[in-house]
Formats: C-alpha cells, structure tokens, sequence
C-alpha cells in the first residue's frame, strides 16, 4: 500500500499553480483593508492625485481629526460598556443554563435545546417592532442597559449551546467527588466545573464580544443620542457626513477595526475555531 | 448552605437513588435547583425574543404605528401584502440575492478549501489572511468598498488612467441595474473567508484512506472528489446551503449600510422594506405581517432542512 502510493505520489503534480490561486484570493481579501490603510495616511491632495495607491508622503494627522470630530472617545467607550456588560451577561445565563443542561439532568432538557436552536437562528424580523414598542414603554431605548439587555438574549442561545457541548464533553469525576464532599450545585459550579471549563467559557465571550462590537441593526434602532451611540453606527454616521473626506473616514475606520483585528491576531485560533463552530451549531 | 452538608454526605450517589423516600425528594430538588439556573435565561428571552414573537403575530392582524394602541383589522394586512407590488420585487431582489450567494461564495470557499487542504506551508497563515476580512465590521466595510468602487476616483478612473477606460464613471452604488450585484459583491468579500474555513474543517476529517482506497481503484481526481470528497464534506455542505438561504432570505445589514435599498428601489429586499414599513411609515402593523411572512417562509426551510437531514444522515 505504501509501496504503490509512494509510487503515484512522484507523479503528482507540482504546487506552484495551488499557490498562484491561493495568493490572488489573499490579495482579494486583503487588498481593500490595504487600501483603507493607505488612505488613512493620505492628505486631501494627495487622494486627488492617488485615490488608491500607496501614500508618498504620508500624514498622520486624519487619525488625531478623526477622533476628535467622530466623537470616538465617547463611542468607544460606550462600545466597551456594551460588550464588556454583553459578554458578563451571556458567560452567566449561558453558563448557569449549560451547566443545569449538562449536569443537573435538568427535566426537558430536548425542549429547552430545540428552543435554542430555533432562537440561535430566528429572524430579527419576527420580533424587532413589538420590542421596540416594549422597550420605549419601559423607557430602554436610547440606554446601553437596554441595548445590552437584547444583545444578552440575543447571543445567549448560540452561546449556550456552545457551553453546553463544551460541558458535556468535560469528564463528571472531580464534580462527583466535590458533591460526595458535600457541595452545592452553585458551589461545584463555581470552583469546580468554572475552573475546567475556562476554555469554553472564552470561546463564547469571543463569540458575543464580536458580535456586540460590530452589531449594526439593533444599535441603529434603539440608539439615536450621539453620546450614547456605539462605534459602529456612530462611524456610519459620520462616514455620510465626510463621504469626500476619504483621508478622515478611512482613518475612522481603522479605528473601527483596529481593537478587533489586533484581538484577532492575539487570540486566532481560538477565534477562528470558535466562531466557526459558532456557524456550524446554527 | 454549609449546615447541609452532613445531611448530603449521608446520601451517596443521590442520582442512583431507584427507590422512593429521601432520594426521591432529593431528585425532585435537583429539578428545581436545575430549573433556578434556568432563570436568567428564560428571562430575558422570553422578554425579548419570545414574547415580542407571539405579539408579532397579534399585530400583524391589526392596523398600528408602532406607538399607542392597534385597531383590529382581520386579515387586511395579509391581503395588502399579496397585493404589494413592491413587496414582490423586493422578495424577487431576495431570490437574485439567494441564487448569488449559493454560487459565488460556495465556489469560491470550494476552491480556498480544497487548495488549502492540498498545502501544509503557509496554510495556517492563508486561513488567516481569509478570514480577517470576516471580522471586519460592516459599516467600514462598506466604506473601503465605497471609496473602491467611486465613479470619479475608484478603480474606474484608475484603471482609465492606465488605458482601460471601460469602467471610468460607472457607478455601481448609484445605478438601479448595477446595485444589487455591487452590494452582494461587496458581502460576499467578507463572507467567502468564513466559508472557506468551514469547509476546510469538513475536508480535514475525511478519512484520508478512503482517497488511498479510491486511488488504488483507478479513481482520478475528479472522481476522488465526486465519491470521495463530496459525500465526506456533505453534512457542511448542506449546513451552509441552510445558511445561505436563510442569511439571505433575511439580508439586511449591507443593502441598509449601502444603498438603504436604493436608487428608486433597485436594491431593496424583503427585510429593508421591512424596516423602513415599520420606522419611516410607522405601517407596524403591515411590517409586523411582512417580518411573520418572511420568518414562516425561513421556518418553513429550517424544516425542510430538518426533514431532509434525518432522511439523507441515515441512509
């Protein structure tokens, strides 16, 4: 068997091309965030003369501008309260809800799994104006509590399910053991199944935390004051209002982008694994 | 919580216990333990998800702005929408939008997968590079795209100055034939990456024998991926079918960041003229039986999705 595949593996064909193709889809995926670099660094003139191309003489002063006239000290800020208070909120709803799954034989366990795999993948569509309605009735539009409350139930499902399989597949044998020495439920949770299951619990706040950092819909709708406006609907705005300004945007939008892909680049695997499994439990 | 801890001790393997008496009543507290650690998740999806749901489909048969109280009108709502000529051409824009994600990004994720799975120098910095711009958000995004693709100083007038003129002034946003496709376009590039990594994970755990296997049988490569590779990755493969269709029966953020659904329409998809029924109109009610139409023709996938995989895993 080795024999012979040794044998065709010689007259294999060389590489060379897979690489071609692999190199111009990686051009493709990162050239206009090239671009966008670019331009970050370019005055007013000089994007006159050179829209696309590296900058000859780079400027460093669209960043200073931009922070300043995009207001992004404030919106920053208000996106790390929405995601930091965001992935508090999912690690403990999710975290209690998979450990009753996972460990407390809690009663209709299909129920609740089929529930959250329907919730994991319902349309905005089929609740946004009712709530919108709830939430202006209990005076939560225009605050980031509101807007945390709905991201909470929102990611909540996804993230569950995510603990849940990361639990189930966490050997039962030191719980048992604390619980033979007398522990809680809330006690074997805490310092016994929190320790061993950290992994898991990081995946889901990568998973929510992105996914709060760069929500769009639910931010437009029920943010409308420009001091309580996240970055990113924030940066929508002022994108329309300096549409010439290409040096100013595109500086905006590196700060956008920056806290993400630099958490990205620290922390891609598990990032990359987590959100895909995130797909794939949809 | 520490005086019980004797009472516990005294009972071991309580979850063993088969016959009635102090296990008994120590089970039925587990469910109710087990229930309590339920509550933080009920509660917030039953005051955001579930509860506004049911009451979607309340006012989708009434008449109401979205403030104040709604006046029964039956089946209008319904009635109105099956009559709604702009509600058709935006279900029809969803369709084109259906049709190119199941094509270009599935493709394009095929390839990257499969060349991917074929290399082990540089993989793991291309699966890198393919997935950035999936974590990029979309409004900047849409911006970079904007910038690229602007009539006066995008691509088009670039590649004009170097003698390819057949771009120069063509605006992709701006004209009613071409906005569609440009916004899909500009999705699709920060979509395909994910794909590609979706499919890379299914292609890793096929069974490498089973190429060893069909090569010795005489199988070239294109049969290896029709017998081999296609069934190995299918349960993936159907996954994101699943997902494409219903992302885009629900496409939202890019159409609205884009082009709000214009010029004159041009773009505009179910769950955009959604949006605009129940915010800018205040038509709540009649947004209300658009979004429910919409959710039970996802649901409808969902199931058919559902009724297929039970069938197709088993066989």
């Amino acid at each position: 068997m080795s024999i012979l595949s040794g044998g065709r593996a010689r007259r294999e064909p060389s590489k060379v091309p897979y690489y071609v193709v692999l190199i111009l889809l990686a051009l493709f995926a990162l050239g206009p965030l090239l671009v966008l670099a670019f331009n970050s660094l370019k005055s007013d003139a000089e994007i006159g003369r050179n829209p696309l191309g590296p900058p000859l003489s780079p400027v460093f002063e669209n960043f200073s501008n931009a922070w300043v006239q995009g207001n992004f000290a404030t919106t920053m800020l208000n996106s790390t309260i929405l995601t930091v208070g965001t992935i508090v909120g999912v690690c403990v709803i999710a975290g209690t809800a998979a450990y009753a799954m996972s460990r407390l034989d809690l009663p209709g366990t299909d129920a609740v799994l089929l529930y959250l795999f329907v919730a994991s993948a319902i349309p905005f569509q089929i609740f946004l104006v009712p709530l919108f309605f709830l939430w202006s009735i209990l005076q939560l539009t225009n605050t980031l509590f509101g807007l945390i409350v709905i991201y909470w139930a929102v990611f909540s499902p996804l993230a569950t399910l995510l603990l849940r399989s990361y639990l189930v597949a966490l050997p039962r044998d030191f719980e048992d053991a604390a619980r033979i020495d007398g522990a809680s439920e809330l006690q074997v949770l805490l310092r016994v199944v929190l320790p061993l299951s950290w992994p898991g619990f990081l995946t889901i706040a990568l998973v929510s935390g992105i996914a709060t950092w760069n929500e769009f819909l639910f931010a437009v709708t029920f943010i409308q004051d420009n001091n309580l406006k996240p970055i990113i609907t924030s940066f929508w705005a002022f994108r329309s209002n300096f549409s010439t300004d290409w040096g100013l945007t595109s500086a905006a939008g590196i700060i956008v982008i920056l806290p993400i892909i630099v958490l990205f680049l620290i922390l891609q695997r598990r990032f990359i694994s987590g959100l895909t499994a995130g797909g794939l439990k949809g | 919580m520490e005086a019980r801890e004797p009472q516990v001790r005294d009972t071991p393997e309580p979850r063993a216990a088969p016959k009635r008496g102090p296990g008994d009543a120590l089970r039925r507290r587990r469910r109710l333990v087990a229930w309590a650690f339920m509550i933080p998740l009920i509660v917030v999806n039953v005051l955001v998800i579930l509860g506004p749901s049911v009451a979607t489909i309340y006012y989708s048969f009434t008449e109401w702005s979205g403030i104040g109280p709604a006046e029964f009108v039956g089946l209008e709502n319904y009635g109105d929408l099956l009559a709604d000529g702009d509600f058709w051409i935006a279900m029809w824009h969803n369709v084109i939008w259906t049709i190119f994600f199941l094509t270009v990004p599935i493709a394009m994720g095929l390839l990257g997968a499969f060349l991917l799975s074929q290399i082990t120098r540089f993989q793991l910095v291309f699966r890198l590079v393919y997935f950035v711009p999936y974590v990029v958000a979309s409004v900047v995004n849409a911006a970079v795209w904007q910038n690229i693709l602007d009539p006066s100083r995008g691509i088009g007038s670039v590649l004009a100055q170097v003698g390819i003129p057949f771009l120069d002034g063509v605006s992709f946003f701006g004209s009613e034939r071409l906005a569609l496709p440009s916004v899909a376009f500009v999705n699709n590039w920060a979509w395909w990456g994910f794909v590609v990594l979706l499919f890379l994970t299914a292609l890793q755990s096929v069974d490498r024998e089973l190429y060893e296997a069909a090569r010795v049988d005489g199988a070239g490569r294109w049969q290896q991926f029709l017998n081999v590779t296609l069934p190995g990755i299918r349960p993936t493969f159907v996954f994101v079918i699943l997902l494409t269709i219903i992302n885009s029966l629900l496409a939202f953020d890019y159409i609205y960041i884009i082009t709000q659904g214009g010029p004159a329409g041009a773009s505009e998809v179910v769950a955009t003229l959604m949006y605009k029924e129940a915010f800018e109109r205040f038509e709540a009610g009649y947004a209300a039986a658009m979004g429910l139409g919409l959710s039970f023709i996802s649901g409808l996938i969902v199931l058919v999705f559902i009724y297929l995989r039970r069938r197709g895993w088993e066989i």
